[in-house]
């Protein structure tokens, strides 16, 4: 009998670690306008190739340039490129305010502004997100309240949700975001419910799916793709690709396949992916994604190339597992600074006023946190009765609960 | 009054709950075009169209997550697990989203959601298709927990639950589901066609979940059941002689304590019987509430008959789950005791 060789386990790692030097040589990104635009109702089969491909819009110079320009007015463009603004500033305020103590924990979106925000801008009023925790932009660009979303963080009393949830787990029916879970994936499969229920009743919203690249290994993410499938439900599939699930990097939840959109091939759906650095890009790609569906034509997987420039959370130190220089390494640049430089490129903007415009933000910014400090923070401050947490988990209190009220005092 | 066998109370409830809220849809693998391997669900696409009942993949986290997207949207979602031992790919779905979204969203989003499964043995289904799997659904805030032991209860209590304006877990004793006892036996007991209680009312109606009910007087000891066991229960108080109080609980949760308590501080004694394993069952929570309320009036220890902690055996049903002889030996010793 021949001899063989003892199995040995593939455990994929990332190009570099911390003090190597950082390498995206991997990842192939197109010249900006090279990807075809197809029409909405084109065939999965026919399109399979953007799946590996990346659609950009905005190339080095700032201009919008190929089939996937032209979607936004520069006026647009500039309340696109406000939007990200506020995003960032917001995302710099509390998380100074959870150094400072005022909550416990904080999640930014550094770097993947555009995604949401963009996004946002696609949908309709009564469509509905199930979004992760890595999109306020669908809030803040859907002209969510920037105080209440304070509130929520710091659980005082006007939290919407009653300090129940986690710092970032919004929700708000009204602007069309579901209610966060912590639990990883579990939204996918429930957007694409939604839409089924929307089709059921012969409705015309959608729903938007939201999932990060390492979450796309939870069983749900699956379940979500054969059920969005199976009943050509009106949904957008989105997967942000910003290459680090906390420590973990996004190739050990892909495999060995060419991309994450690849993964909408063996169900049918037609996968693009999305250079989320450009505003413009994901602008166009949601406008087309979110046509398909609501011409009853199915769903859209998209994926976003992108990278998460901070932290997972306030309590990750990306220091540990990859070089401090690769954020700056990111070959597809900044979202707010590409965006800046087109809008300055074609006279719509211009460095002075967006200096301006950065200050202005900030006091924006500024003058939401006083008016939610006013209410309190999660250490400091009126606190909500603590009835409260005995509320809303039946519509009406059995008589075990009543019992567990009055024997803590309320 | 029509008589009818559990499956057909069920269907029943389901055209009522139908044809009465447009809302309600109903999914499952087999659900649609077969009607379900047990039939509950047979007609219904025929009758409301393929939009109001449909086969889904054979997806369980799937079933439910896209269940609580409908029920957020605004629907009335009704969906079938076809056995209880296969919930379990869909249990972070029930317990961590569905449970969990009213309160979370302080109301913002709720989560009006039935989900029924075939529960308990009695088939010769082995341990794929016997289980019950009660105390893990009771466990967790947010949901309500179902199981009714007659076909008036099934049909009323389904209605009710898919009104309901939150997630239940609704739990189908399948051995009940042609009649008590249906198939294999150590002693026969009363079928549907006999039994006032296979009667089923026309139309709508509803058995308000959290209420229980005395199934047959008694003054020496309560006996607590729900589901199959209420058969024994009944059973066994013939056998042994001792006058027993038989209480079906039909809701786990919320619990009808009212009735638990004021039946034990008649009677003195309690013994409580379930099908599912011993160890952290629902009979454990049951005999602590006794304890806790009826503490004085005890003339002896609560007594807990229940299945064995092992996985459920295919060939020897009856060795595992209580019957009626375990359950009398148990109510003659608490007499004695």
């Amino acid at each position: 009998m021949a001899e063989t060789a003892p199995l040995r386990l593939n455990v994929p790692e990332p190009e570099v670690r911390p003090g190597g030097k950082p390498d995206f040589s991997n990842v192939k990104i197109p010249k900006a306008g090279t990807v075809d635009r197809p029409p909405v109702d084109v065939a999965p089969a026919d399109i399979r190739d953007m799946a590996y491909s990346i659609i950009r819009v905005l190339n080095r110079k700032g201009e919008a340039v190929g089939p996937w320009s032209g979607t936004l007015t520069p006026e647009e463009a500039l309340s696109g490129l406000r939007d990200m603004m506020r995003v960032r500033a917001f995302d710099r305020r509390m998380l100074m305010a959870q150094r400072q103590g005022k909550t416990s924990f904080y999640m930014q979106c550094l770097g993947e502004e555009a995604i949401a925000c963009a996004f946002r801008k696609a949908m309709e009023d009564g469509d509905m997100n199930f979004p992760t925790y890595r999109q306020q932009g669908l809030l803040i660009a859907g002209g969510y309240p920037m105080v209440d979303m304070m509130n929520q963080i710091y659980s005082n009393t006007h939290d919407p949700i009653k300090g129940r949830q986690l710092p970032v787990m919004y929700s708000s029916k009204s602007h069309g975001f579901f209610t966060i879970s912590g639990n990883l994936a579990t939204q996918f499969v429930q957007a694409v419910g939604w839409a089924m229920a929307s089709a059921i009743r012969h409705d015309t919203k959608i729903a938007a799916a939201w999932i990060g690249d390492g979450s796309t290994a939870e069983s749900d993410f699956h379940a979500g793709l054969v059920f969005a499938s199976t009943y050509k439900a009106p949904v957008v599939l989105n997967i942000v690709n910003n290459q680090w699930a906390i420590s973990t990097f996004q190739g050990i939840a892909r495999g060995g396949s060419g991309t994450f959109a690849a993964r909408g091939h063996g169900f049918g759906i037609p996968s693009l992916r999305v250079d989320g650095n450009d505003y413009l890009a994901v602008h166009a790609v949601a406008k087309w994604a979110t046509e398909r569906a609501r011409k009853n034509l199915g769903p859209v997987l998209v994926e976003y190339v992108t990278y998460r420039a901070a932290a997972h959370s306030t309590s990750d130190d990306p220091s540990a597992y990859r070089p401090k220089e690769e954020t700056d390494a990111w070959p597809l640049g900044d979202p707010v600074e590409r965006l800046k430089n087109h809008l300055v490129a074609v006279g719509a903007w211009s460095p002075e006023r967006h200096k301006q415009a950065e200050a202005e933000i900030d006091a924006e910014v500024l003058a939401a946190q006083k008016q939610a400090e006013s209410y309190g923070t999660l250490h400091s401050g009126p606190k909500a009765s603590p009835r409260d947490i005995f509320e809303d988990v039946y519509d009406t209190m059995p008589p075990n609960l009543r019992r567990q009220r009055q024997e803590a005092g309320y | 009054m029509p008589r009818m066998t559990m499956i057909e109370a069920i269907r029943d409830a389901h055209v009522v709950a139908m044809e009465r809220d447009e809302n309600v849809v109903v999914f499952g693998e087999d659900v649609g075009y077969f009607g379900g391997v047990f039939r509950c669900t047979q007609g219904l696409q025929e009758k409301f169209g393929k939009d109001r009942c449909f086969d889904s993949p054979i997806n369980e986290a799937g079933i439910v997550g896209t269940a609580i997207g409908m029920a957020a949207y605004g629907l009335r979602p009704c969906v079938e697990i076809q056995f209880a031992d296969y919930v379990y790919p869909a249990y972070d779905q029930i317990v961590s989203e569905a449970a969990r979204i009213r309160h979370r969203s302080a109301g913002d989003f709720t989560c009006p959601l039935t989900v029924r499964m075939p529960t308990g043995g009695g088939i010769f289904g082995g341990q794929t298709h016997s289980q019950s799997p009660e105390a893990l659904f009771t466990h967790v805030s947010g949901l309500k927990v179902v199981m009714p032991s007659n076909p008036h209860d099934a049909k009323g209590l389904l209605i009710a639950s898919i009104e309901d304006e939150n997630p239940v877990i609704f739990l189908e004793p399948k051995r009940l589901y042609n009649g008590p006892f249906d198939g294999h036996h150590d002693k026969p007991i009363i079928p549907w066609s006999k039994h006032p209680l296979g009667e089923v009312p026309a139309g709508h109606y509803t058995v308000p979940l959290g209420k229980a009910v005395v199934r047959r007087e008694g003054s020496a000891v309560t006996v607590l059941a729900y589901g199959t066991m209420v058969y024994v229960a009944e059973a066994a108080a013939e056998e042994s002689g001792v006058d027993a109080e038989v209480i079906d609980l039909r809701t786990l949760h919320p619990l009808d304590l009212e009735t638990i308590v004021a039946s034990v501080k008649k009677t003195g004694r309690c013994v409580i019987v379930h099908e599912a394993t011993l160890t952290s069952g629902f009979g454990a929570e049951l005999a602590a509430l006794v304890q806790e309320h009826c503490f004085y009036h005890l003339e002896a220890p609560i007594r807990r008959v229940a299945g064995w902690d092992t996985p459920y055996p295919h060939a020897q049903e009856w060795t595992y789950f209580p019957g009626p002889a375990r359950l009398a030996a148990a109510l003659t010793d608490v007499m004695e005791g």
